[in-house]
């Protein structure tokens, strides 16, 4: 195992304030609710999601052309094109696009990408200022944290906190914490950083292999605001972010935005196609394990992905353990199956961190099989002999118990004895499954024995 | 170069060609879709009024904006109470408080306009100013979002962008917050 905590010793800290756990756990409930009652006004939701499944499933075996065709058309819309094989390279090409043009601040919008690459670190430890323009972004920027939840990034704080942020980095009155203020004081601050920067780095949602072109989805403008006063742009993208052709956005666009937050559609939905007159716009195309995913057949189903979040705010694990717990920049169910890719050992817990109810691949609006491949994942992650210790001595012994009928009696013996006169013996540090819970009073005698005495000549 | 070595991985690795799906078309409730496109942007924070000229539309705004403020427009005929885009350094946009311009069309759905860069006419226009009044033909109002790019098609553009309301946030505590780093208020006026 690594050295850093594991995602059970992570979601044991979130769980000392049980309160906040109970808010955490309300507030993406809440969330999820919106969810639902956006997905049940749309009578053919399950075709949408259907047909946008399907598209994917297009893109993921046709990606070597679309790509070829998106360079193609990008580069004849005027817009320069990078390739990046991993994250050092993606960093790289943006440093060297800065300094090419002798920039050192940067405004970014929101982007798991390179939240993926460490960008951020990487730019200031280069002499480059990086400051995030999504509120949330911000405001765990400054509270020197990542975003715990890919489209609600500081959804883990209470205003309260955020007051005390703003108060010591933005000058607004101690103890101010009202949403309407922090909001305005953010606006502020942020319309001064968009008209004094010169490149704006924003993410992408969709690109369009057949026209070149790429969209961004922000609610805020951010995106917006940095690009268009911005004399560069630079737009980072995960291939598998392409779709073939403008028309399916009308598929995708309706999805996204019902599934995060239960709007129809976010704000701006943004198609950048050419640089304005003056402008530079560059693209830096990622693979960073992307090409090793879509090897594995039952994995690679999660580069359909849309990042919309559905899958977190209605993880009942995700929900009572926060984003953090995750240790890696996409959290929950669909982190959970993108993250062992990328580093086995080190992920060898997240596929665990699920009670595998299937809730995310039921609100998944790609119809990926999220809790399918958490339990994939987690036979590969034990053949490769990536679990814990404890874990595996206790598969071992299951499996012992489960094939032979006499060591599963006394085993059940033992057991009911044990929870009634050692109960310490089960309720102890050692076994995970003992925390934040009671253990049932045990029954008299087991199963068989009830069925023995009560069948009375009934067959078996 | 990684171009290739990224490509060639890919090409390796992508299943088994997959046929796009057949297109189908959508479900759309059989309603007014004036009333519709009306409830949805209310919904979202934006408010429609109907004038029957622009000689209506112009009243109705000098009732609801502010008089003293910067106004910019990309529509000729309100060149009597805003002042003409030109092209430019957008920076010096940073002071605007009202700005009217025209859309496409609108999408009952999601209460969403469609505006390409030669309406707004500058990309900035639309995000950087206070108040954004945009016009829209009450005749152009598609269901959903399959028509609505049934007639985009594959008309040619720099920028484009759909608006559905003005900007927001409810990144502090799933509070809504209206008016983020776009605009603060959004009003579509209907045209005949």
């Amino acid at each position: 195992m690594s050295l850093t905590k594991d995602h059970a010793a992570l979601a044991q800290v979130f769980n000392n304030d049980e309160e906040r756990v109970d808010w955490h756990d309300e507030t993406l409930w809440f969330v999820r609710a919106k969810r639902d009652r956006a997905s049940h006004g749309i009578p053919d939701w399950e075709l949408l999601r259907e047909t946008a499944s399907r598209i994917k499933h297009n893109v993921l075996s046709n990606m070597h052309n679309y790509l070829v065709q998106f360079e193609e058309n990008a580069l004849a819309n005027g817009i320069k094109v990078h390739w990046a094989a991993d994250a050092a390279e993606h960093n790289a090409i943006v440093l060297s696009i800065l300094k090419e043009k002798g920039i050192e601040r940067m405004v970014k919008s929101k982007s798991m990408l390179t939240e993926e690459c460490h960008l951020n670190d990487f730019l200031q430890d280069n002499g480059v200022e990086v400051i995030d323009s999504d509120l949330g972004e911000r405001i765990v920027q400054l509270a020197k944290e990542p975003p715990s939840h890919i489209v609600l990034p500081c959804i883990h704080k209470k205003k309260e906190e955020i007051g005390d942020i703003f108060h010591e980095h933005l000058g607004t009155a101690a103890g101010e914490s009202d949403p309407q203020i922090l909001t305005e004081t953010a606006r502020q601050h942020l319309r001064e950083i968009f008209l004094t920067r010169r490149a704006a780095l924003t993410g992408v949602n969709f690109a369009i292999a057949e026209t070149g072109e790429f969209v961004v989805c922000t609610n805020e403008g951010n995106a917006d605001m940095g690009a268009h006063l911005a004399d560069v742009h630079i737009a980072s993208m995960g291939f598998e972010k392409l779709i073939p052709q403008r028309k399916h956005l009308s598929v995708f666009l309706r999805l996204l935005t019902r599934s995060a937050t239960g709007q129809p559609i976010t704000t701006y939905s943004s198609h950048f196609k050419k640089p304005r007159p003056g402008q530079q716009m560059h693209i830096i195309i990622v693979d960073n394990g992307r090409s090793i995913q879509l090897s594995r057949e039952d994995f690679r189903n999660s580069l359909k992905c849309i990042r919309c979040g559905a899958c977190m705010n209605t993880c009942p694990v995700y929900r009572r353990s926060g984003g953090h717990s995750y240790h890696t920049a996409v959290a929950g169910p669909i982190g959970s199956i993108l993250a062992p890719n990328l580093d086995m050992e080190k992920y060898a817990d997240l596929p665990f961190a699920s009670t595998l109810c299937g809730s995310c691949t039921n609100v998944c609006p790609v119809k990926i099989d999220i809790h399918d491949q958490l339990y994939k994942w987690r036979q590969v992650i034990v053949k490769n002999g990536y679990s814990t210790k404890t874990k595996t001595a206790m598969m071992k012994g299951m499996t012992l118990a489960l094939s032979s009928p006499a060591i599963f009696n006394l085993s059940g013996k033992a057991g009911r004895l044990a929870l009634k006169f050692i109960p310490f013996a089960v309720n102890n540090g050692l076994n995970p499954w003992y925390k934040q819970r009671d253990m049932p009073t045990p029954p008299e005698g087991s199963f068989t024995d009830w069925y023995k005495k009560n069948r009375k000549g009934g067959k078996p | 170069m990684s171009r290739e070595k990224i490509l060639n991985a890919i090409r390796q690795n992508q299943p088994e060609y997959q046929p796009l799906p057949e297109e189908v078309n959508f479900y759309f409730e059989d309603v007014d879709l004036i009333e519709k496109f009306k409830q949805v942007l209310e919904f979202i924070g934006g408010r429609l009024h109907a004038v029957s000229n622009y000689t209506e539309a112009k009243a109705y705004l000098e009732s609801i904006m502010p008089p003293a403020g910067r106004w910019i427009t990309a529509v000729p005929e309100f060149q009597d109470h805003a002042t003409l885009i030109e092209p430019g350094d957008p920076h010096l946009l940073e002071n605007v408080d009202v700005a009217i311009i025209k859309a496409h069309f609108g999408v009952a759905e999601n209460g969403a306009v469609w505006v390409t860069e030669e309406l707004m006419g500058a990309r900035a226009l639309p995000f950087i100013t206070q108040h954004l009044v945009i016009l829209l033909n009450k005749n152009n109002i598609v269901p959903l979002m399959q028509q609505a790019y049934r007639l985009i098609g594959n008309v040619e553009y720099g920028y484009a962008a759909f608006i559905a309301g003005p900007s927001k946030t409810a990144d502090i505590e799933q509070s809504l917050v209206i008016g983020a780093h776009g605009p603060r208020s959004l009003t579509i006026i209907l045209t005949d």
